[in-house]
């Protein structure tokens, strides 16, 4: 299984976490410092798997954010880079050519993406436009609702004229 | 920055914060926009302000991932999750996922919406739910809502199925002896067509199988022709736009379907045959150019040998791991190392085929690939191979990172170790290694090596010679320089007159001068470590012995180390210093070699080196029985009888063996004496490791050495009692050379004494240093309850200068049933002019009430 995603820039700066298995919030901390000290000191040639405390972080460059995602010694590595490379190319077509500043100003989003995938560190979706088909449609509820309130408020705003 | 543009709003956007905090220069800027930004939420979180509620969630958010404070806003998450909308729902349970995690009480308070919630009509807001719940569900909860979730699993829309699917596998690990209420469902639900409620239900099968027992059984029966189905299907499907990866249709369904298949398999059998076919046709099909295709072999390379394959598939798989090895993606190498590892245990021959190109790996540019290439290659080496395997290893040494070292040499010991049937093939590697990479080497492994050689007596010529030679090419090791200083010391005649040469040896021509030389580099110029430096001086010592005509040579230089401030080196420069001076009688038999060291007796003991640290603990208290004093100037009180604590100490072993001077580099002596040098708490803690593992060095030579001297008079605390002052035979003598007038006693005062406490000083003075005083400061409780937060308090005139340790306790206990002690280093600069003077302050609490008292302490003995 997944024990924790996070997206870290190059600066070391935290762009997601989430967290699969219970860490408690001082650790977590903790957590993020080693495994980014970690990932940012590799060169660029060298493999995308690094042993850490018992566990094995899988982590791919995608221009300046650094995807890792933790997983237990006997999982499948290479599949793990696979899933990372998956959630790249749904945030790819949701936020359409995605940059480090849209997962920024639309964290959320890209956790709402982020549960669309994986929840209880497994995999949940294999189909990318499944996953997109469910978020706009998440999203639409959203916008619905958002419309219905401004609506309401302007009908309230006319009548107490 | 302008807050609140809107004077309805509850502080800015989250857009504009986000803006704001980004457009901080420093740490300082972002945390005071921080504050603000939590301010104005904590203000409209106290105001129950509904509108802004998502907003101000979000923004908690984002300020939490920058990794600050957000407690305050968890019961928000449950506010937000209780309303009626979708948009509040859902920022609500992504607020509860992030900044809650399983083990906060708050959590307990969710269970209630979240039954709601699984329950309602709304497809998405139940997906909601059962996220939230498959990612931060505690066991409580599990047990809780886990009939919600199994009806869920029979609902009809796919992607409540499969969101059901994984938030069961959270509720199995968490409650395993849920697993059996979850196998009837997860067996039919492999009949679906949906590939991700697949997807769901195949990792939740696997899980299950984790589980129970039961439900392995179970699955075996009813899923292994659907699995099969499933994967034969996959892998044969004609082009699935919606699936495709690099030209693989769903590489995950694939894997986790290879996984149950493994998990299904294993130690069985009949399933094992079932699925032999489909194995094959997976790993002879899967194109291997891409990363998805490689991720279904390395799967299915790991399922063949995890299960009962035919001999067939197993070299199939084996050969497959081979073309990983050879491949030039790191990746792809790095796993088949790891399965690799697996393999060993299956076909070592298979995979001592690939051991030239897995050394290669040992020399990778890669320290992931390093560290995995370096572990099997240690499960490789066996009689056979372990002479060029080491040797490769060796010399990669030579040119390893510095990272890597340790790791390298680590390995390389254990092997050398393992496999050292052969002693004079052991001992060249061990030279190497400690050349090459001394300072990484542990202290146990060249304690080893002495063991070893100090039993070998045919080798220990050329181990002094080797060790020599290799000083003097590499004295910046370490290890080596303590070995060789130790050979030096022990073996230095052998050294110097070429004895028992083997035949591969050339002569060398080292004078006994050369020798000393050798050792006193050591002691000069490479080290500033104590224990080396130690080990010199005993080095030294023996020489001194062995070479009569250097005697007067080092003697100087062992007397350059008489001011040390490592009161260790002091201590054995005095003494040894005095050893060779004035007791040339016993000197020759005093500092014979070694005894043997017992081989057998060491490596058990080396196993169980925490039995190691009972006997030092057992042996602590017997040293310092109690007194507050340990330095050997000390007048007030000294422990009665040091020479019978030494006999007593070594009552668990011969006691001759302890009067050979040893090479113990850290404090064995100082502990025979009863003088604990670096620990200073009052109960004499346990000595470090190292200190253990050479006392255990020293205890070993179990059988007794008749040639010294009888005990009562072997050492020259024996032979010095008589002339020396009764009440502190060794520390005068030990420390003679010195003026005696500065060691006069001073008497011990009660300092301050009211109806509930008493404070005792004592004293003790460096010599030398007249201004300067040590004194013990001890406290005794009068009254019957326990004292605790017990602060004590000094001040003093200006022309003294004052410094407080830490107390040995802040508990005083009652009636005087236990002491605390203090002490003080008092330097009055004043000296012979003005008597010392100090007002004291000592607070502290009874039963949890303050108290306080306060006095003036005139009474100091004269001349401090």
């Amino acid at each position: 299984m997944i024990h924790f995603a996070l997206l870290i820039s190059r600066q070391g700066k935290v762009r997601l976490t989430k967290w699969y298995t219970p860490y408690p919030q001082k650790q977590r901390s903790k957590v993020i410092k080693e495994v980014s000290t970690l990932i940012l000191a590799r060169g660029p040639k060298l493999c995308n798997f690094v042993d850490w405390q018992g566990c094995r972080v899988v982590y791919k460059r995608y221009a300046s954010l650094y995807f890792c995602m933790c997983i237990d010694p006997a999982d499948n590595e290479l599949e793990t880079l696979q899933i990372i490379h998956h959630f790249v190319e749904i945030l790819d077509r949701y936020f359409g050519n995605v940059c480090e500043l849209d997962l920024i100003f639309n964290f959320h989003k890209a956790y709402f993406i982020l549960d669309e995938i994986l929840i209880a560190g497994e995999l949940q979706e294999s189909n990318k436009k499944a996953v997109l088909r469910l978020v706009t449609a998440q999203d639409s509820l959203v916008e619905a609702a958002k419309e219905e309130a401004s609506s309401l408020s302007k009908i309230i705003a006319q009548a107490t004229k | 920055m302008d807050l609140a543009i809107n004077p309805f709003s509850s502080g800015t956007r989250l857009r504009d914060m986000i803006r704001s905090i980004r457009a901080c220069k420093t740490a300082a800027e972002e945390r005071a926009v921080v504050r603000r930004e939590c301010a104005a939420i904590r203000a409209a979180i106290s105001e129950d302000d509904q509108d802004y509620r998502h907003r101000n969630m979000a923004k908690l958010m984002f300020i939490h991932m920058l990794g600050y404070p957000t407690h305050f806003g968890q019961m928000e998450c449950l506010k937000l999750i209780a309303a009626a909308g979708f948009p509040e729902k859902r920022i609500g349970y992504l607020g509860l996922m992030l900044l809650l995690d399983e083990r906060q009480e708050v959590l307990m308070l969710v269970t209630n919406s979240l039954k709601q919630d699984l329950n309602h009509s709304n497809q998405f807001i139940v997906g909601l739910a059962l996220c939230a719940l498959g990612n931060i569900c505690s066991a409580e909860m599990a047990r809780d809502l886990a009939p919600e979730v199994e009806r869920l699993l029979q609902s009809r829309d796919p992607n409540t199925k499969k969101k059901a699917a994984l938030c069961s596998i959270r509720i199995v690990r968490k409650v395993p002896d849920l697993a059996e209420n979850f196998m009837g469902s997860a067996a039919s639900l492999l009949k679906e067509k949906h590939h991700g409620v697949l997807l769901s239900t195949v990792q939740l099968c696997t899980e299950l199988c984790k589980a129970s027992n039961d439900a392995l059984e179970y699955l075996r029966k009813s899923c292994l022709e659907g699995l099969v189905r499933i994967l034969r299907d996959v892998s044969n499907s004609s082009y699935a736009p919606e699936y495709e990866v690099a030209g693989i249709t769903d590489p995950f369904l694939h894997i986790r379907v290879l996984k149950l298949m493994r998990t299904l398999g294993q130690g069985d059998a009949d399933c094992s045959e079932y699925i032999n076919d489909i194995l094959a046709q997976v790993a002879t099909k899967t194109e291997s150019n891409k990363n998805a295709g490689n991720a279904i072999l390395y799967e299915c390379v790991e399922t063949i040998m995890g299960i009962e394959a035919t001999s067939g598939l197993r070299v199939l798989a084996i050969n497959i791991l081979g073309r990983f090895l050879s491949n030039r993606d790191n990746n792809i190498r790095y796993v088949a190392l790891n399965m690799l590892m697996k393999a060993i245990a299956i076909d070592t021959q298979a995979v001592q085929r690939h051991r030239a190109t897995i050394l290669e790996c040992v020399k990778d540019a890669d320290v992931s690939i390093r560290k995995r290439a370096l572990e099997l290659v240690y499960l490789l080496v066996n009689d056979t191979n372990v002479k060029p395997l080491t040797k490769e290893l060796v010399d990669y040494l030579e040119v390893s990172d510095q990272d890597f070292k340790e790791d390298l040499t680590a390995r390389i010991c254990s092997i050398v170790e393992k496999f050292s049937q052969d002693k004079l093939w052991y001992l060249d590697q061990m030279f190497r290694v400690l050349s090459l990479a001394g300072n990484y080497v542990k202290d146990d492994v060249w304690h080893t090596l002495i063991v070893l050689m100090s039993n070998a007596s045919e080798l220990q010529g050329y181990s002094v010679r080797s060790l020599y030679k290799a000083f003097q090419s590499c004295g910046e090791q370490e290890s080596l320089v303590r070995v060789a200083v130790w050979c030096i010391g022990e073996y230095g005649e052998m050294l110097v007159n070429n004895i028992s040469m083997l035949n591969v040896e050339e002569p060398i021509t080292v004078t006994e001068s050369d020798a000393v030389d050798a050792v006193e580099l050591a002691l000069k110029r490479y080290s500033a470590d104590v224990t080396t430096r130690a080990m010199c001086l005993v080095a030294l010592l023996k020489l001194s012995s062995r070479f009569p005509p250097t005697s007067e040579r080092i003697k100087e230089i062992v007397v350059q180390n008489k001011g040390n401030t490592v009161l260790e080196l002091q201590q054995r420069s005095i003494e040894f210093s005095s050893i060779i001076q004035r007791h040339q009688s016993i000197k020759s038999s005093l500092l014979e070699r070694m005894p043997v060291l017992d081989q057998t007796n060491y490596l058990v003991k080396r196993a169980a080196s925490t039995q190691a640290t009972v006997l030092s603990v057992k042996s602590a208290p017997a040293v310092t029985p109690g007194g507050p004093l340990k330095l050997p100037n000390g007048v007030a009180k000294p422990p009665a009888a040091p020479l019978a604590d030494l006999l007593d100490l070594s009552s668990d072993d011969p006691p001759v063996t302890t009067s050979v001077p040893t090479t113990a580099p850290n404090d064995f002596l100082q502990d025979l004496l009863g003088i604990g040098l670096i620990d200073s708490s009052p109960t004499g803690g346990a000595p470090s490791a190292s200190t253990d593992i050479l006392m255990d060095l020293l205890s070993i030579g179990s059988s007794p050495v008749q040639n010294g001297p009888p005990t009562s008079n072997f050492s020259p605390l024996g032979k010095a009692e008589t002339k020396s002052v009764p009440v502190t035979p060794q520390v005068v003598d030990l420390l003679d050379g010195l003026s005696s007038n500065e060691n006069a006693a001073y008497p011990t005062i009660t300092a301050f004494q009211s109806a509930t406490l008493r404070i005792t000083f004592s004293f003790k003075k460096q010599p030398g240093k007249p201004q300067e005083t040590t004194i013990n400061a001890t406290f005794t409780n009068l009254t019957t309850s326990t004292f605790t937060d017990f602060i004590f308090q000094a001040a003093v005139p200006k022309f003294i200068q004052l410094q407080l340790d830490p107390a040995s306790s802040s508990a005083l206990p009652a009636s005087g049933n236990g002491l605390v002690t203090q002490s003080l280093s008092v330097t009055n600069n004043q000296h012979g002019q003005k008597p010392l003077a100090m007002r004291i302050r000592v607070s502290y609490k009874v039963n949890g009430e303050d108290r306080l008292e306060q006095g003036q302490i005139s009474n100091f003995p004269a001349g401090l």
